[in-house]
């Protein structure tokens, strides 16, 4: 069983969304989604400032095993990519929810309510 | 669902993932890959390796035989005991499949690859002729990989005296039968080990021993990056039906000499080798973060272009490496397509990492 916070929302695409107090989303992937992966060696990160609408893709998680797209959960603006996972791309797996990968800015706030509370992820992955 | 080997019910209750490999349930990894690959290059691990196929040669010819079957020549397995790796070849000098085979005291003992058995044995069956030989393959038999710089001294104390003495014996490319167990000092790892053949009621039994005793049960994508760091060719990837020996880094495992001995594929790799051999496998290093991977593009300039066969993530570098077949010409530096961009990278012997040590 893999780990689901309920305070996150989540796209099917296997990215957590977690609404912060200034209005921006920090997206990273799921705990279910870094078992799936194994090992992560590389992670190619978008760019601040990219504009993306929902779905879109926003970067790269390579494993050992195969090299992964993640997308964006909302539409929206990059504010920020956490450069830590350059040096160390492990942290997806140690700690993915705290190992954030992008923030953004999103066009439309009430787009978090398009996706999956923790009750409907955990029934989306079978668990 | 696949067919399993005797240690399935072993591999999920030590909290292996499972997953398909040429038909066979297999254990990808216990946990982390990477923590399993480091294991066998710094102390040692266990591999179940039960889905290989072992096929035992026999009858009056089976010497002759083999020496028509095989691009490697039997006839330098001076004594029971020693052991070669060889390819058996098709007429156009492509490789059906790649093996070791040992000498036994009486017959000979091949392992080839899971993947390959059904057309293994048809190829084989289709190439007796009238030679008097007979083939049986032994799938009663299970087969367990204990590798790395530790595994023969660890081993050794968890055998028989009998046992434990053999493994001090035996030299690398050795293997001797002990009661109904055959060891060999042989692997698929770029380390020091051994190859274990066993019954398979014994195996389970016998790896829960080897995991008691502190020995890492390593899973196949341990045994890949391994692999792949020992610049070791995994067949239906860096080798098939397509390419020769020639082209795959495994020129030295084709006997010319005696000229007369006309095994199967001889008058195609002669043919090769007049014309000039195209093609050579090589080693290639990312010195970028990224990961190479298989098929991607390989351009090496004013040469031309060539493909990555095996790609990973080398744990013992700690950066990507790859094998990649290229035109003969080939460069020090090329550079390969990743996701629509080009990225740098260095050609070099496809040697990476040998008994712990960095090659390049």
């Amino acid at each position: 069983m893999s780990k689901i916070p309920a305070d996150l929302r989540f796209a099917e695409s296997h990215e957590w969304a977690r609404l912060e107090a200034d209005g921006t989303v920090t997206v990273g992937i799921s705990d279910h989604a870094q078992e799936a992966l194994g090992d992560v060696v590389f992670v190619e990160l978008t760019e601040v400032g990219k504009v993306f609408g929902a779905g879109d893709q926003a970067g790269v998680v390579e494993s050992v095993k195969a090299a992964s797209d993640i997308y964006s959960p909302v539409a929206g603006e990059v504010i920020a990519v956490n450069e830590d996972l350059g040096a160390s791309p492990e942290l997806l797996n140690s700690e993915p929810y705290s190992a954030w990968i992008f923030k953004i800015k999103p066009a439309n706030a009430g787009d978090l309510d398009k996706l999956l509370d923790a009750a409907g992820y955990k029934s989306a992955i079978g668990e | 669902m696949g067919q399993r080997t005797p240690l399935y019910d072993l591999h999920l209750a030590l909290g292996a993932k499972m997953v398909d490999f040429g038909g066979w349930d297999m254990p990808l990894h216990y946990g982390s890959q990477v923590e399993e690959h480091h294991q066998v290059r710094r102390d040692c691990g266990v591999f179940d390796v039960s889905h290989m196929t072992v096929i035992d040669v026999g009858g009056p010819q089976a010497k002759a035989w083999l020496q028509h079957l095989l691009a490697n020549d039997v006839e330098r397995l001076h004594s029971p005991g020693r052991a070669l790796y060889s390819t058996m070849l098709n007429e156009r000098g492509g490789i059906v499949d790649d093996m070791i085979v040992y000498r036994l005291d009486d017959a000979y003992r091949l392992v080839v690859n899971a993947s390959t058995r059904d057309q293994d044995l048809a190829w084989m069956q289709a190439h007796l002729g009238a030679f008097d030989v007979q083939l049986v393959e032994r799938s009663e038999l299970a087969m367990l990989a204990i590798q790395g710089p530790q595994a023969r001294h660890k081993i050794a104390e968890l055998v028989t005296q009998s046992r434990g003495n053999l493994i001090q014996l035996l030299k690398p490319f050795e293997g001797l039968a002990d009661g109904d167990w055959f060891i060999a000092r042989t692997g698929y790892t770029g380390e020091d080990g051994l190859e274990i053949i066993l019954p398979a009621d014994q195996a389970p039994g016998f790896f829960n021993d080897l995991v008691g005793a502190g020995i890492s049960p390593i899973g196949l994508g341990a045994r890949d990056t391994l692999r792949v760091e020992a610049g070791m060719n995994l067949y239906g990837q860096d080798i098939h039906l397509d390419v020769s020996p020639l082209a795959s880094n495994m020129a030295w495992s084709i006997a010319w000499e005696p000229a007369t001995r006309q095994f199967i594929g001889r008058t195609a790799l002669e043919a090769e080798r007049a014309g000039g051999v195209q093609h050579k496998l090589v080693g290639l290093v990312l010195e970028e973060r990224g990961v190479l991977r298989a098929h991607q593009v390989v351009r090496i300039a004013n040469v031309g272009e060539g493909e990555i066969t095996s790609g990973s993530f080398s744990p013992t570098l700690s950066k990507s490496i790859a094998l990649a077949r290229v035109p003969m010409a080939t460069a020090d530096r090329a550079e390969v397509e990743i996701r629509g961009k080009w990225y740098p990278v260095r050609v070099v012997k496809p040697n990476f990492v040998r008994h712990g040590k960095t090659l390049i």
